[in-house]
């Protein structure tokens, strides 16, 4: 049997699957920024999150590691509070938890379609698939920028109202996700030293 | 000739009346199509679950469904409509598309009795402690990625008790990798050319009737989406079983009109005579009617294979007739003469391919045993109106025209024949080797070889069951008990039992039907661990003293646990029309009682291969004895079974083709020990099954040259060229006592029998164009392998007579 929960489980870990890149150089806008990170090369990084929920007096906190092997791989790792791994991998989407492993199609699921693509098309560097279910706006400074994404679809904007990523030059630095029924979290990275 | 005596008539009227008996016992039998017939009866009670499993059990009752041509659009919209108009049908317990809205009620159901259903629900979880590490976890869960819905959850289910049943279920989703791919909101396949439905029917895979109108119903709700350029096919075992018979019922009736057919054309040929004819079918219409009514007395039901089966028999009978008329075409020879000279022959004949078809009385397959015994009825009736009604039939002066011309031919060619001896021991020895060479793959080792199904069909079963992920169910724990309780109690035994498995990795994971309906004990212990509302609210505030959650925000926890705790266990009624609903029946089933054994009730467990790590999810082996180790022993007069369905099935067809083995050999035995007595010499018994056995090496080697793996039923061919075979080499090993002297076949005897050799060609052949793998089988060995027992029948016979002329008949 399936349930959908596990399904929107995956959804929730599409969303919070970060991005982040390795420097680039040269001017600077939006195309530019595209074409930084469209650069990514294998890379790892270590990450923290903390989850702001209206029903919590404090928030809830996760680490772990992340990896990103392009052009499709990406691999959070969570080590703290619990071990736990969410891969996303050629459509499909596989979390381990304990003796559970769940495999789910992400073109099954449109919602879920819109957030993994916004993943991969950034690190990919793909504004046009960026572009096709978000409205993209940019702010700040090559040194400090932040990237705006709005979903274009209903059925996206029921869960997420916006996603915001912020970083460095060619690097992201937080993902900041802020949830339709304005709970948010924020995922900020720290690229691992070699 | 004297118009015959009052005794001479007496055989006549008991054939008359005997025909009558037949005639009355044919009429009223029942006929069947079904090819269950074709499944082994199974000794062991492993292997009976398999044989139920393929005609009653969950898999029997899959229809797999695809809607190919159009465009997306338009398949998906036929889906929805198809789907729509099955949903309202009985004949149909589950229709699944892909559309969601079956999967939101399952998701109700679970939340609604998660504390009936959860295996962590108990006293200990309801403390202090127990409440302040459920909720911990709960607080881990929300820190995932996974905490985005977990959180919606949270006031009513603090302690994860939904998250856990999701774990459990999730155990399964090691195949999930294999689920459907969707197109425009259906399923489709991952091409995205076909749109795909899974139904399940009511009635049992092997309830053919009922399957024909699932069909019939399913190619309606088509027609009324109205399709267009679209096109429906369906595959499932009782789609399977439907279209065996349609194809069983269609191909008997072309198969006796072509047999019967080629056989009247050819005694035309012959005789060119009507009154000949007509005579000469006497025998075999007789033989067709003793043996519908020994087969429908000796098995209750005649099955449609019988019959096209009987085609066969049409030829061979038709050579007694042919014998009689053309052997005693001497000019003013009396039958008398014919009586004593060849009829000694013919009865040997008889006898033999009576031993041979014996062996298939004993066969583990009903379907089988049934062509043993129609052969052995027919050939025996048809030989025993040839010898004593036949001759008293015969219009005075009756002779058939005059073939002695292609007879002397004949001779020449037989005389000469001993030439090709070398040439054929050559074959003989290249075909050997080539038997030898194949011996690997010689014979299919799988229940799969006796299908009936095309492998066209296979074909788009597989890619259907690959589209829809369906379930490739292998190793199953099987629970029998007296009630459903029982059953269910015993599930969850196994369940506890095996769960140490499952967390090495031993065990993939394990489906059970008490993961959807616990045992009503089980529930009520579950619900009696929920304390009072005060006191669990109080223990909460407790618990929640050092935890960033307010007890306010869970009141809804209260309500939902004081609500379940006054509550009764769940009843399987509450499934009803849910996909739980319908997977719990195909996992826990209720057997009526039955000849002596009371009601019964088995609940299956599917256990899931080990996960293994990568794309390639190929299914790691279980061990079975580490599993069988790990079973709880059986209580309260049930049984506990681990079984390896597939390991099963082979197993199964291994031990009936070493049973048809045995059964081919005594048979063979049984016929050399008769001819050898017959003819009081073992060297000319040896004479005479020399060069049967040379036949079959040759049919062998051929037919590992084309690529057919020999199955069961090509031993059965093996078997009826032998039986068919030895008629020949008896002539030419005992051409008569009539001879003399002479060892050499007359060459009226020579035409006969290459008449009688083209009749069984023609009946056997036949049955080789068939599309039926059992008659198929049995025609691609028997056809080639009459002529060849011919040939060589005439290149090994014996001759001490001098060569030439070829014309000496004899008298």
């Amino acid at each position: 049997m399936t349930l959908s929960w596990p399904l929107l489980r995956a959804l929730a870990a599409a969303c919070a699957a970060s991005l982040f890149a390795l420097p680039a150089l040269a001017a600077w806008d939006l195309d530019q920024l595209m074409s930084q990170l469209g650069r990514n090369r294998v890379s790892r990084a270590t990450f923290v999150e903390k989850k702001y929920l209206a029903m919590l007096d404090a928030p809830v906190t996760s680490s772990g590691e992340l990896l990103y092997t392009p052009p499709g791989r990406l691999e959070r790792r969570t080590l703290k509070p619990r071990a736990e791994s969410v891969v996303l991998e050629a459509g499909t989407m596989t979390l381990k938890r304990g003796n559970s492993q769940q495999v789910l199609r992400v073109e099954e699921f449109p919602a879920l379609a819109a957030l993994t693509e916004s993943v991969r098309a950034t690190l990919a560097g793909d504004r046009q698939a960026l572009e096709r279910h978000y409205t993209l706006k940019l702010e700040g400074t090559e040194a400090r920028w932040t990237l705006l994404l709005v979903p274009r679809e209903a059925r996206t904007r029921a869960l997420v109202l916006e996603i915001r990523i912020s970083g460095e030059r060619g690097e992201v630095r937080t993902i900041e996700i802020e949830q339709s029924d304005r709970d948010r979290s924020i995922m900020t990275i720290e690229k691992a030293t070699p | 000739m004297t118009p015959p005596a009052r005794g001479r008539l007496v055989p006549v009227w008991l054939w008359l009346a005997a025909l009558a008996v037949c005639a009355v016992l044919a009429a009223r039998a029942t006929y069947t199509a079904d090819m269950s017939a074709f499944l082994p009866r199974a000794p062991t009670a492993e292997q009976r679950l398999l044989v139920d499993q393929l005609r009653e059990g969950l898999v029997s009752r899959l229809i797999l469904v695809g809607i190919e041509g159009g465009d997306a659009t338009g398949r998906a919209a036929a889906s929805r409509a198809v789907a729509k108009a099955l949903r309202s049908d009985p004949n149909f317990v589950a229709v699944a598309n892909g559309e969601s809205a079956s999967l939101e009620r399952d998701q109700a159901f679970f939340f609604e009795h998660r504390y009936q259903l959860s295996p962590a629900v108990e006293p200990a979880r309801f403390t202090v402690d127990g409440l302040r590490a459920a909720i911990q976890d709960t607080l881990d869960l929300l820190a995932s990625p996974a905490g985005l819905l977990a959180k919606a959850m949270v006031p009513r289910d603090p302690t994860g008790e939904i998250a856990l049943l999701i774990e459990r279920a999730g155990a399964q989703s090691a195949t999930a990798r294999n689920r459907p791919a969707t197109a425009e909101g259906v399923w489709a396949s991952r091409d995205g050319k076909r749109a795909v439905l899974l139904l399940q029917t009511k009635a049992s895979g092997g309830d053919t009737d009922a399957q024909q109108q699932a069909i019939g119903a399913v190619r309606a709700a088509f027609a009324a989406a109205q399709p267009g350029a679209m096109e429906l096919r369906m595959t499932g075992p009782g789609v399977f079983g439907v279209q065996a018979r349609e194809r069983i019922e269609r191909e008997v009736t072309k198969l006796s009109i072509l047999g019967t057919g080629a056989i009247v054309l050819l005694l035309l040929l012959l005789y060119r005579s009507f009154t000949a004819l007509a005579l000469g079918l006497v025998p075999v219409a007789t033989g067709v009617l003793v043996a519908v009514a020994a087969v429908s007395l000796g098995f209750g039901t005649v099955h449609g294979l019988t019959l096209g089966f009987g085609t066969t028999l049409i030829g061979e009978a038709v050579d007694y007739s042919i014998y009689l008329f053309v052997q005693s075409r001497h000019p003013g020879a009396s039958r008398e003469a014919w009586v004593r000279s060849f009829w000694p022959t013919v009865r040997l004949g008889v006898l033999t391919s009576v031993l041979g078809f014996a062996a298939l009385l004993f066969s583990g397959f009903p379907g089988l045993a049934q062509l043993g015994l129609y052969s052995i009825a027919g050939l025996t009736a048809a030989a025993l109106v040839t010898r004593f009604v036949l001759p008293v039939l015969l219009p005075a002066g009756f002779a058939v025209r005059d073939i002695s011309g292609p007879g002397a031919m004949l001779a020449r060619l037989v005389d000469r024949a001993a030439l090709l001896r070398w040439p054929a021991i050559a074959l003989l020895v290249v075909a050997a080797a080539i038997v030898f060479m194949k011996r690997e793959t010689l014979w299919s080792a799988e229940l799969a070889a006796l299908s009936p199904v095309s492998q066209a069909d296979q074909n788009l079963d597989q890619a259907l069951r690959a589209d829809l992920g369906a379930p490739d169910v292998r190793y199953l724990v099987v629970v029998s008990a007296p009630t459903q309780e029982a059953a269910l109690s015993g599930a969850e035994r196994v369940d506890a039992a095996l769960q140490p498995l499952v967390r090495e990795n031993a065990i993939g994971g394990i489906d059970s039907p008490s993961h959807m309906l616990p045992s009503m004990q089980t529930q009520q212990r579950r619900l009696d661990a929920l304390p009072p509302r005060e006191e669990l609210a109080t223990r909460l505030r407790e618990a929640l003293r050092e935890l960033p959650l307010k007890a306010e925000r869970l009141e809804p926890f209260l309500d939902d646990a004081e609500r379940a705790r006054t509550r009764a266990p769940v009843q399987r009624d509450a499934l009803q029309g849910t996909t739980i609903g319908v997977a719990l029946d195909g996992m826990l089933a209720r057997q009526p009682a039955a000849e002596g054994a009371a009601e019964s009730w088995t609940a299956l467990l599917p256990l899931h291969a080990p996960r293994t790590e990568g794309a390639a999810a190929t299914a790691a082996a279980m061990d079975p004895q580490r599993i069988r180790a790990a079973l709880p022993a059986a209580a309260g007069g049930s049984t506990i079974l681990f079984v390896d369905l597939k390991r099963e099935a082979d197993a199964l067809y291994g031990g009936y083709l070493h049973e048809a083995v045995l059964l081919s050999l005594a048979g063979l035995a049984a016929i050399a020990l008769l001819i050898a007595i017959a003819l009081r010499s073992v060297v000319r018994m040896l004479g005479v099954m020399a060069p049967l056995g040379g036949t079959l090496l040759l049919v062998t080697a051929g037919l590992a040259l084309a690529g057919e793996a020999l199955s069961i039923l090509h031993l059965v061919g093996l078997l009826l060229v032998i039986a068919v075979g030895s008629n020949y080499a008896l002539f030419f090993a005992a051409p008569g006592e009539a001879h003399g002297g002479d060892l050499r076949i007359s060459p009226r005897t020579l035409t006969s029998l290459l008449f009688a050799n083209v009749a069984a060609v023609c009946g056997f052949g036949i049955l080789a164009l068939s599309g039926v793998p059992v008659l198929h089988a049995i025609g691609i060995t028997v056809g080639p392998g009459a002529v060849l027992a011919l040939v060589l029948a005439a290149v090994f016979a014996r001759r001490r007579a001098p060569e030439g002329h070829g014309a000496s008949d004899a008298h």
